[in-house]
């Protein structure tokens, strides 16, 4: 027997009716966002405790490794987009996928700035040419050659399959970043947090970078709908459902 | 709490500059991100409303 009422997840995959979902789910996001960030930094700043070898410079952490994991995460949706995008000629996924750059790469811009204002005080240098912060930077350029690739091209479908194939090839820079403590000597410490070794840091800290983690989260979702409705308008002006849309709005 | 005054908590224990400077980078940029998105749906805007006129 054929189930009569089958969910149908490509009625919400057009962006003709993802528009106006967007917009109802992007206030929740903003929200939770920012009463994250309110709580994030509060537990950063006022509760968790002065670290024992790095003294108050370690703070950076509460912004740092959010952003970095952010930078990575982004990174990986893109291309899971891409792939559906290339797979399935959805041109929502495409759109998805051109959201969500601009936010990736204010995260790596991030995670590299505030790693090397961290750096300079720990280890005494802005910059060091190793296996971690040369593979981060790799992943800025990752995202400005994606913007730069889809700006270039007048057609956006066409925009669309280069952007999302120079997405899935540098796919590979990720497992490099993460792993890179690893397989190199680096200055660069291990990873913050590991699922299963206990942690090694106070429990307030992991705590305040958690919920810095969520909120940036919450942020980039929001701010991800907010940009696609605006590549929806864009992209589909003059289309009928939008002409209707116009219409039916003084 | 770790702070007894205001000066204490800007000081940061000497890092005053390496923790605010990379707090205070992170909220420039992440208002000037938002504000780079209203301006595009802004424009969006004042295109179709002129659509609409012609």
């Amino acid at each position: 027997m054929v189930s009569v009422n089958r969910f149908s997840w490509f009625k919400y995959a057009s962006p003709a009716s993802f528009y106006p979902i967007a917009g109802k789910l992007l206030p929740w996001f903003a929200t939770s966002a920012a009463v994250l960030t309110v709580i994030g930094l509060y537990i950063g700043l006022f509760v968790a405790p002065t670290d024992a070898q790095q003294g108050e410079a370690y703070r950076i952490i509460f912004i740092h490794v959010p952003a970095a994991w952010m930078s990575m995460f982004i990174y990986v949706v893109m291309a899971g987009y891409a792939a559906l995008s290339l797979g399935f000629n959805a041109r929502l996924s495409a759109m998805m996928a051109s959201a969500l750059a601009p936010t990736g790469a204010l995260f790596t811009f991030i995670a590299l700035w505030t790693g090397s204002l961290w750096g300079k005080p720990t280890w005494g240098t802005w910059w060091v040419w190793d296996a971690r912060l040369t593979s981060e930077l790799i992943l800025l350029f990752l995202y400005i050659g994606f913007m730069a690739l889809q700006a270039a091209i007048d057609d956006p479908r066409r925009a669309d399959r280069a952007g999302g194939l120079l997405l899935l090839v540098g796919v590979v820079n990720i497992p490099i970043i993460y792993f890179s403590v690893q397989w190199w000597n680096t200055l660069h410490q291990g990873a913050s947090v590991s699922l299963t070794a206990a942690p090694t840091m106070a429990r307030t800290m992991l705590w305040g970078m958690l919920v810095m983690a969520i909120a940036f989260w919450m942020y980039s979702i929001a701010i991800a709908l907010g940009r696609v409705r605006c590549i929806i308008l864009e992209r589909e002006a003059g289309r009928e459902w939008l002409s209707e849309a116009e219409a039916a709005t003084p | 709490m770790n702070w007894n005054s205001w000066q204490e908590f800007l000081a940061m224990g000497g890092y005053g500059f390496y923790v605010w400077g990379s707090y205070g980078v992170t909220l420039v940029l992440i208002v000037i991100e938002l504000a780079a998105l209203a301006a595009r749906g802004k424009a969006i805007e004042r295109r179709s409303s002129r659509r609409q006129i012609n």
